[in-house]
């Protein structure tokens, strides 16, 4: 077969490559998504820079294959050519590795203000009043809907969540939440350094004692009774590898419905502990 | 009687100077303050870290071909985390390039020695003893709050055991080793260059070797400082990385990346020197745009003491500040990528000789592009809020170290090693390894760019089935095999080479520097003359001086060379 043929049908199985693996692949070559908007949003991103660096890949690579294969030392083929440099070239491609820095920087920050601030609830969200779910001095997501504002601690080696409230509610490993709510996580640590992070819901933060870090996602309603999960992504110990946590989406009302049952439960046995405290106390006295 | 012998004493004497009788014995490797004895030391002790790290790298990916795994427990994991990241930093890469600059550095610039011969071999004893001090701790009680040793894990609450003070000790004894190394270059480049050698005539190697010392320079004191703060803190009381006292443990991750990140450079940017010496002899062609490589060399080393940041995307710090060293790392892609252009047009219409050398060095243009692309992705910190701390990035980092420095290593091995011992290393062996480790290599780490992709953490020691990565950690862990066989060859051929290698003579590749000049290996005082620079090839213009005497020679009186009796 003539050489270019072979060129030819070469390339087209590599364009034909090219056009099929996004969608048979779409999960090797990016990152986890299709939990909630910001994980959607940094995934599109990757997805942009992943074709300019596929595009200068090629170009590299093909480049210096070419040049290994072409200018391989034969007998009797041409001298080397003796060139020390070329300006206008050098500048040229200095100019254009920058300009594609400047395109990746323009996409950033087009895609950044929807990746990193949290919008408003959706209309089939949360419903319960603000006072049982709001926090009162940190900045509120846009809009007047209720949202939910959850505490996360790291701990070694599980996770605690505080919901906010008058009444006590927390709960360990499985965090559950409303659909169609924007719920804001407020991160830290009370021991060493920990580092939240449900691949589906978004990027990762990190849980530094002292400090509290935010980050946010909104499960959309169809996702109603699916379970996200989870693993602690900053060495934290000898039990890191099972440090594993768990987000429950479910709708609405049940989710106030499982609020109210844990809080119940919460408050029967902070009585119970009471009284079994008073009794202690009783019996010391006699 | 007494004018008789004042009258001796008045005679002119000759006195012989150097020309003692060489010493002999294994005691002379420890006194010795020769740079290329040094230099073989330096070599033989980082290749037996690099045999241990690699060793270890095995171990952890045994224990990882497939879930559920018992080979090893949690905590002898994250040991192995610890050691081998820091066995491969600081006892491999960073002093090799020290035992590689020791013994080719004043061969390159036509000097007779180091500045400081004394000091010289003083670096390379802290280097050992710095490795032993740490490697001891595997008898009691090894480190595990991996390599980065972030507070408060590393703190006397969460790591009581002596470990990470070994580990301090041995952050001290190498930083030491390496700062006192670097001023020795430094003072050595600067004032004892063959006459004529101007810094635009300094091979690239040297000029990477340069700048790899001023970055050590500039960065060890931050890092000199975090571990005494982490040492004070863990003993006497203090409390500068606990919350709880005031302190903060960020300012430890400030401290050690501002460190930790020009370490990178100071382990790649000789390697990017070893590419620029070894292209060119192969290509038999010029280096293309010698002052952009290196000005590229200052450009790198400058802006990577100004992204230390990024590998701390995912810490509350504010947007303005992540925006930053986003665009700071981005800035470092334009002298890297006109690095690699450069390489390959040095190759472009060149007549490429393949021997081993040219393999190696061809490897590291072709994995560290994938490495450097990316990095560019991964300083988008909102993907890297994704991808941090996840195998995306330990395959990154395994393309930028391994790919990079350590295929650059080999190069430079099997470029050198007929210089160091007059004997050649054998061809077919060496290609059998550069196929097993560039193939080994792409199976064990291209992989996991998707296992990180797919939500894989590092450092932990067995993955559910569930996660989906249980195919991506079986190829790796046979990839990791076929790499450590490929290394094997390497030995095996080293060893092989050092008695049964072909006689090499003075230049057999025909070089372009001053070190194949002298003999091989090179006598103690290295030149009896030192020639008179007046390019960035003299050994090229040596070369070429000598050919045209021999033909005129030849014109004239055509001498019949006696062959064989």
């Amino acid at each position: 077969m003539p050489r270019r043929l072979v060129l030819a049908a070469l390339a087209a199985a590599l364009l034909a490559l090219l056009i099929a693996a996004p969608s048979t692949f779409a999960d090797t070559f990016t990152p986890e998504s299709g939990g909630s908007q910001n994980a959607d949003d940094i995934d599109t991103l990757y997805k942009v820079t992943l074709y300019v660096a596929i595009v200068i890949f090629l170009i590299v690579e093909g480049t210096l294959v070419w040049s290994l294969v072409r200018h391989r030392a034969r007998r009797g083929g041409a001298e080397a050519v003796q060139i020390r440099g070329n300006t206008p070239l050098e500048l040229g491609w200095t100019v254009a590795a920058a300009l594609i820095l400047v395109v990746l920087t323009v996409v950033t920050f087009l895609y950044l203000d929807d990746i990193e601030n949290p919008p408003e609830s959706g209309a089939n969200g949360l419903q319960a009043s603000q006072t049982s779910f709001a926090s009162i001095d940190q900045p509120n997501p846009p809009g007047d809907r209720p949202y939910l504002r959850i505490g996360v601690n790291g701990q070694q080696y599980l996770w605690r969540y505080d919901y906010p409230g008058e009444q006590r509610l927390f709960s360990y490993y499985e965090m559950v939440v409303p659909v169609d709510t924007t719920v804001v996580l407020e991160v830290t640590a009370s021991d060493v350094i920990h580092s939240w992070w449900i691949p589906k819901l978004g990027g990762k933060v990190d849980g530094v004692p002292g400090h509290v870090n935010e980050t946010w996602f909104k499960i959309p309603a169809s996702k109603a009774g699916t379970t996200f999960h989870g693993q602690c992504a900053e060495l934290c110990g000898s039990g890191h590898a099972d440090m594993r946590a768990e987000v429950r989406a479910v709708t609405p009302a049940q989710f106030e419905a499982w609020a109210e049952e844990h809080r119940a439960a919460i408050e029967e046995a902070g009585e119970l502990l009471s009284e079994q405290r008073e009794r202690r106390a009783g019996d010391e006295e006699r | 009687m007494e004018a008789r012998t004042a009258a001796k004493a008045a005679r002119p004497e000759i006195v012989l100077h150097g020309v003692r009788a060489p010493q002999r014995g294994w005691l002379t490797w420890l006194t010795t303050t020769d740079h290329k004895k040094i230099g073989i030391l330096y070599l033989f002790a980082t290749f037996l870290f690099f045999i241990l790290g690699g060793v270890e790298a095995l171990l952890m990916r045994l224990q990882l071909a497939q879930p559920n795994n018992t080979l090893i427990n949690p905590e002898t994991y994250n040991g192995l985390v610890t050691i081998h990241g820091t066995t491969m930093v600081f006892l491999f890469m960073v002093p090799v390039w020290a035992g590689i600059g020791n013994y080719f550095l004043p061969l390159m610039i036509g000097a007779r020695d180091m500045a400081f011969p004394r000091l010289n071999a003083l670096s390379f004893w802290l280097l050992l003893f710095g490795g032993i001090a740490f490697y001891v701790s595997i008898f009691f009680e090894p480190p595990q709050a991996g390599w980065t040793m972030y507070p408060p894990l590393s703190d006397d609450v969460f790591s009581p055991g002596g470990g990470v003070d070994a580990w301090i000790f041995l952050i001290h004894l190498t930083g030491l080793s390496s700062l006192i190394g670097a001023v020795n270059f430094v003072a050595t480049i600067h004032n004892m260059r063959a006459p004529g050698m101007s810094w635009g005539r300094m091979p690239l190697f040297v000029w990477t070797l340069l700048v790899y010392s001023y970055l050590l320079i500039v960065a060890l004191p931050a890092v000199a400082a975090a571990v005494t703060m982490l040492l004070t803190d863990r003993h006497f009381g203090t409390a500068f990385f606990d919350p709880a006292g005031g302190g903060d443990p960020l300012l430890w991750q400030h401290l050690f990346w501002f460190f930790g990140h020009p370490e990178v450079y100071i382990m790649v940017l000789p390697a990017f020197g070893v590419i620029s010496e070894v292209l060119p002899v192969f290509a038999r062609k010029p280096i293309f745009g010698y002052k952009a490589i290196a000005a590229s060399t200052v450009a790198i080393a400058f802006l990577g003491l100004l992204v230390w940041a990024h590998h701390m995307f995912t810490t509350p710090t504010a947007t303005v500040v992540l925006a930053f060293f986003m665009l700071s790392s981005f800035t470092i892609a334009v002298p890297t990528g006109i690095k690699i252009f450069n390489w390959i047009a040095t190759l472009w219409r060149g007549q490429i000789v393949y021997k081993t050398p040219l393999y190696f060095a061809v490897a590291l243009p072709a994995l560290f592009t994938i490495g450097g692309i990316s990095g560019v992705i991964l300083a988008i910190f909102p993907v890297d809020w994704q991808l941090h701390d996840t195998y995306f990035v330990v395959a990154h980092f395994h393309y930028v170290l391994f790919g990079g420095a350590v295929f650059a290593l080999f190069a430079a091995l099997y470029y050198w090693f007929p210089k160091m011992s007059g004997r050649m290393m054998s061809e077919s062996l060496g290609k059998v390894s550069f196929w097993l480790m560039f193939v080994g290599f792409n199976v064990t780490f291209l992989v996991q760019h998707s296992a990180g992709l797919s939500g894989m953490p590092r450092r932990i020691y067995d993955y559910s089935s569930e996660l989906g990565v249980t195919e991506y950690n079986l190829i790796s862990t046979i990839g990791a095999f076929i790499l450590g066989i490929g290394v094997l060859v390497t030995c095996v051929n080293l060893i092989h080479s050092l008695k049964n290698g072909k006689k090499a003579g003075n230049d057999p590749w025909q070089g372009n520097t001053l070190e194949w000049f002298t003999t091989s290996p090179p006598p103690p005082n290295n030149f009896d003359v030192i020639p008179r620079v007046r390019s960035v090839e003299p050994m090229k213009d040596i070369r070429r001086e000598v050919m045209a005497r021999t033909v005129a020679t030849e014109t004239v009186a055509q001498p019949v060379a006696p062959r064989s009796l």
